[in-house]
């Protein structure tokens, strides 16, 4: 069926989400690997000495401006990526209740983190 | 008088379970709830760094524990699968064209996993240091 | 010679007698070189002449004998018996789509949402005759050719568990082709066709499964135009913040 009427058409949101998704999956794919690698396994298992993960260390690192921006884009963008993927899952699970609910959930709870992050870095700066 | 009746299959709620490569895309799309929780862990880590040495060195034990590492174990092992899907799609959102000719898919692919190797040895070295 | 013979499971629809569809086992004799159309022509003239099914080509141009084999979206002049061999062939009407009967099914979205994303070359000046044709060079007519090769058969529909999860959803198969539009260097509708591509139902419907592109018999890749679609809708969108329409 042709439509003779000129149909109204919604612009989606969409595309902030996908940008953080976007960047943040980016990130994710590049350092996720190495960072588990790192706090998870060689640190706690001994294979680089604990002196390199030190309070000092890293105290300091997180405190300098640029440390804390570090920290906070390697903790915080991830989550603009999985829940984007958790809010779509859901979708795709055939979880079709409550979408509104769904997505104020799953995106501020990445919005809820990343600002606890940014509340601990900018107070111990 | 028409004897049409059209039957509409209803989607049965597994169905990704149906079919590997559904599965797989499933399995990608997972592997985000425990990036999630690695990334929950880290921010843990910085309350805890803010706490001071005691409370920050207390995060480090608890890594140690036996189901720390393993739960580490299986979120690198998805994260790597994140990793892997992400660069065989990464091609398809590039339009990238030289001299009149879209670039390789491959060519792309392997930029991508040359960057992942000089960002890995990167931190494990900037780590050590 | 002793007859080699392989077992074809149908799933059959007959509307005016069947509340819902059943599955119906044929015995066909089995050649290597037997596509899974010319076995089905075997039972329409040979087993049970009541068996519906589209066809016309038998060379994948015309894009009429999707069908799911054994789950997957194909094409059936365009798989063969020996593939499954000696495995028995289970063959049923293209997923996502209601039955219109036995392999038949109903393509109407499917044609609707083709018909909705402005598909022809909307030019930007009308030339005069005289002025001669809209040229194009062999790099313009690359940026949108592989857009170009859909035949319509709707594999991808048949492979979109987003289309399946929601009917709404614009599809692979008609957002390529709103790409192949937009990228043809003659055409000046981008601005219309950008309205589609920007909605829920466009472009952002899609969850990049990407198994679209696996089944497409022709590589028309629709996975990649949507990805492509995605970046430009989010650039239009950045634009719209600063200049709204």
């Amino acid at each position: 069926m042709p439509n003779n009427t000129e149909k109204t058409y919604v612009r989606s949101h969409e595309p902030v989400f996908w940008g953080l998704f976007g960047a943040g999956g980016m990130l994710t794919a590049f350092f996720t690997p190495v960072m588990i690698l790192i706090t998870g396994l060689l640190i706690p298992l001994g294979i680089i000495d604990k002196q390199h993960f030190s309070y000092e260390k890293i105290n300091a690192f997180a405190t300098s401006w640029y440390g804390a921006a570090i920290v906070l884009v390697l903790v915080a963008l991830p989550l603009w990526h999985t829940l984007h993927r958790i809010f779509h899952g859901l979708h795709d699970l055939g979880v079709h209740r409550g979408r509104d609910w769904q997505q104020v959930i799953c995106y501020g709870f990445a919005f809820a983190v990343s600002v606890f992050v940014f509340t601990l870095l900018l107070q111990m700066f | 008088m028409s004897k049409r009746n059209p039957y509409i299959r209803k989607l049965p709620m597994d169905w990704w379970m149906k079919q590997l490569f559904y599965t797989k895309y499933m399995i990608r799309e997972g592997s985000s709830v425990f990036v999630t929780l690695y990334s929950l862990i880290l921010a843990w880590g910085v309350f805890r760094l803010s706490q001071g040495e005691v409370a920050f060195n207390g995060w480090l034990d608890a890594l140690q524990s036996p189901f720390a590492i393993l739960l580490h174990i299986i979120m690198l092992i998805l994260a790597l699968y994140h990793t892997i899907t992400w660069f065989s799609l990464a091609p398809k959102a590039a339009d990238l064209w030289v001299k009149g000719k879209k670039l390789d898919e491959k060519v792309i692919i392997a930029a991508h996993y040359c960057t992942f190797v000089v960002v890995t040895v990167f931190c494990l070295l900037i780590i050590t240091l | 010679m002793s007859e080699l013979t392989v077992e074809i499971d149908i799933l059959r629809y007959r509307p005016e007698l069947d509340s819902e569809p059943f599955t119906q086992t044929f015995e066909v004799p089995y050649t290597p070189e037997l596509s899974v159309l010319e076995a089905l022509q075997y039972i329409k003239d040979h087993l049970d002449s009541s068996i519906s099914f589209r066809w016309s080509c038998r060379m994948a141009i015309c894009g009429s004998c999707g069908m799911m084999v054994n789950g997957v979206p194909k094409l059936g002049c365009k798989v063969f018996l020996r593939d499954y061999y000696p495995k028995k062939v289970s063959l049923e009407p293209l997923a996502n789509f209601p039955i219109e009967r036995d392999l038949v099914v109903v393509m109407d979205d499917f044609i609707q949402k083709l018909e909705s994303v402005k598909p022809y070359i909307i030019p930007g000046e009308n030339k005069c005759l005289s002025e001669g044709p809209y040229q194009q060079t062999p790099e313009q007519m690359a940026k949108y050719k592989q857009y170009s090769m859909c035949i319509n058969c709707g594999l991808c529909y048949a492979a979109c568990p987003q289309y399946a999860l929601d009917k709404k959803f614009t599809g692979p198969a008609a957002l390529a082709l709103l790409a192949r539009y937009n990228r043809d260097s003659r055409d000046n509708g981008e601005a219309q066709r950008m309205k589609i591509v920007n909605q829920e139902e466009g472009v952002w419907g899609c969850t990049f499964v990407g198994y679209c592109s696996v089944v497409c018999p022709k590589d028309v890749d629709p996975a990649a135009a949507i990805q492509l679609l995605k970046v430009e809708s989010s650039k239009d969108y950045l634009i719209g913040m600063f200049k709204p329409d």
